[in-house]
Order: C-alpha cells, then sequence, then structure tokens
C-alpha cells in the first residue's frame, strides 16, 4: 500500500496510489495512515483520485484512520471515482466525511 | 432451437471461477469475474455493483467460512447471464452460516460520536441493498449463496 504525502499550507495531502483498498490491503492502508497522519496537520485531506474500487473493509480502514486523527482533526476526503462514491454513499458514509469531488476543490474550501 | 434462442439473449456463455481460500483469493477470482463479463461492457456503475457485491460475497466467505486457524478450501463461483440480469452462484466447503441464514444486512448507525463509528458490518448490507433474490442453503456440507444482479438488462 503506497502513500504519498504532502504539505500545502496548513492542511496535509496524503495520496492514495494503489488502485484499490480492499480486505487483502486495509489493514496495510491503517498502518500507512496513522504512520503518515501522525503529528502532522489538522486537517488531512485523503486523495482518492487514484483508488478504482474499495471494498467495506476499505471503508472501515478509513473510518478507523478518522477515529484514530481524533475528534481535533479532521479528515476529508478528495477525488471519489464512481464506485468508491457509491460505497460511502449506500452506507451514508458521505455524511460523516467532508467529501469533495475534485482535489482542487477540496483544497480551494479547505485552504479559505 | 432452444439453445438459437438463448444466443440472442446473451452474449455471454455460463462460465465457473474456483480458486482457493486465502489472502489474494478474493482479488484473483474478481479479476476473472470482471475479465469474464467483458462481452456484456457493462458501464462504469454496473460493473461497480458487480464488483462489489461479489467482492463482499467473496470476502464472507474467506473470513466466515474458512476463518483463520481452519484449512483454506475451495470456492467456486457461477456466473450465467439472462433477460433479467447476473446469476451468480457462490458455493464453499467452510462454515455454515450462523443460524443457517444470512445476516440482515441492517444498515450501519453514523449519527453517533466519533468513537463508536462503526468500521465493519457493512459487507451484508451493500449486498441485501444492490443484490436481488439473495438465497442461502446449506446443502451437503456446502454453502450455497445465490443473488442476482439487475445488470445487463433486456
Amino acid at each position: 500500500m503506497e502513500l504519498r504525502s504532502r504539505s500545502e499550507e496548513n492542511l496535509q495531502v496524503v495520496a492514495v496510489l494503489d488502485d484499490r483498498i480492499d480486505a487483502a490491503v486495509a489493514i496495510e492502508f491503517k498502518d500507512a495512515m496513522r504512520a503518515s497522519t501522525e503529528g502532522g496537520s489538522d486537517t488531512v485531506v485523503l486523495d482518492l483520485s487514484q483508488v478504482k474500487f474499495i471494498d467495506s473493509s476499505g471503508l472501515g480502514a478509513i473510518v478507523a484512520s478518522m477515529k484514530h486523527m481524533g475528534a481535533s482533526r479532521k479528515l476529508a476526503l478528495a477525488g471519489l471515482t464512481p464506485t468508491v462514491e457509491k460505497v460511502f454513499r449506500l452506507t451514508r458514509m458521505d455524511s460523516v466525511f467532508s467529501v469533495f469531488s475534485t482535489l482542487d476543490g477540496a483544497l480551494e474550501e479547505l485552504k479559505a | 432451437m432452444k439453445d438459437c434462442a438463448m444466443s440472442l439473449v446473451s452474449k455471454l456463455p455460463v462460465f465457473q471461477i474456483s480458486i482457493h481460500s486465502g489472502g489474494m483469493a478474493v482479488r484473483e477470482a474478481l479479476k476473472r469475474l470482471m475479465d469474464g463479463l467483458k462481452p456484456l461492457s457493462l458501464d462504469v456503475e454496473e460493473a461497480g455493483t458487480v464488483e462489489l457485491v461479489m467482492a463482499e460475497a467473496l470476502n464472507n466467505i474467506v473470513e466466515h467460512a474458512y476463518p483463520e486457524g481452519d484449512p483454506h478450501g475451495p470456492i467456486s463461483i457461477t456466473c450465467s447471464h439472462a433477460r433479467d440480469g447476473l446469476h451468480m452462484t457462490v458455493v464453499d466447503n467452510g462454515r455454515a452460516m450462523p443460524d443457517g441464514q444470512t445476516p440482515l444486512g441492517t444498515p450501519a448507525q453514523t449519527d453517533v460520536a466519533l468513537n463508536d463509528m462503526p468500521e465493519g458490518g457493512f459487507g451484508w448490507f451493500l449486498i441485501k441493498d444492490l443484490a436481488k433474490d439473495v438465497t442461502y442453503d446449506r446443502i451437503n456440507a456446502e454453502n450455497h449463496l445465490k443473488l442476482r444482479l439487475a445488470v445487463a438488462i433486456g
């Protein structure tokens, strides 16, 4: 599971470079997110634009990452592809996260 | 003549995928399944529905029918295309479903405190939400899960 992290002003952008977050890599993803967001900005944008598929284990791993960051920090999701968007919408998890259709949209909104 | 009529209904012959349960087995099965469905030219929405439902069904088997500590075992998927969509039959010979039936698949609660946010339990909800005619039978020490995906209709 490959993540790439960078800082943009007051926030951190973590891009998922793999095209799947599924049961095979859910634990690895959770660990990588934990390492990547530890001590970082209060707001983290998870760039999912490369991710074509997510299953319920992957969804659970993203929820776990948000919980690990704690209530004082924010995890926003950006660049959801159609199947990823479907999973968040059907499970109503799109109401739990700030969801942005594009990374640029997320940055514009969250930097302000 | 009957065979001829059938071929007008579907471009897709019935096909079967057999795998052995284990860490990467579900990915492999899904790849072969989606490759097998290419003649139907499903759009991204339909393909996503098929892959998601089958991922959840197969993950459940790997996790619960052949749990860690039990020996791995076979899983077979049979896929046929009809006027009302794709009919999937998934068979394994692992542990039976508790109570002899599939979980209800109720939606997870999302209006809860951060620490109570659910990290699992979405799988059966997604299957029941997206698939039709879901049935489960335990036959001769095998689990038979059948479902229909209302894609590539008509």
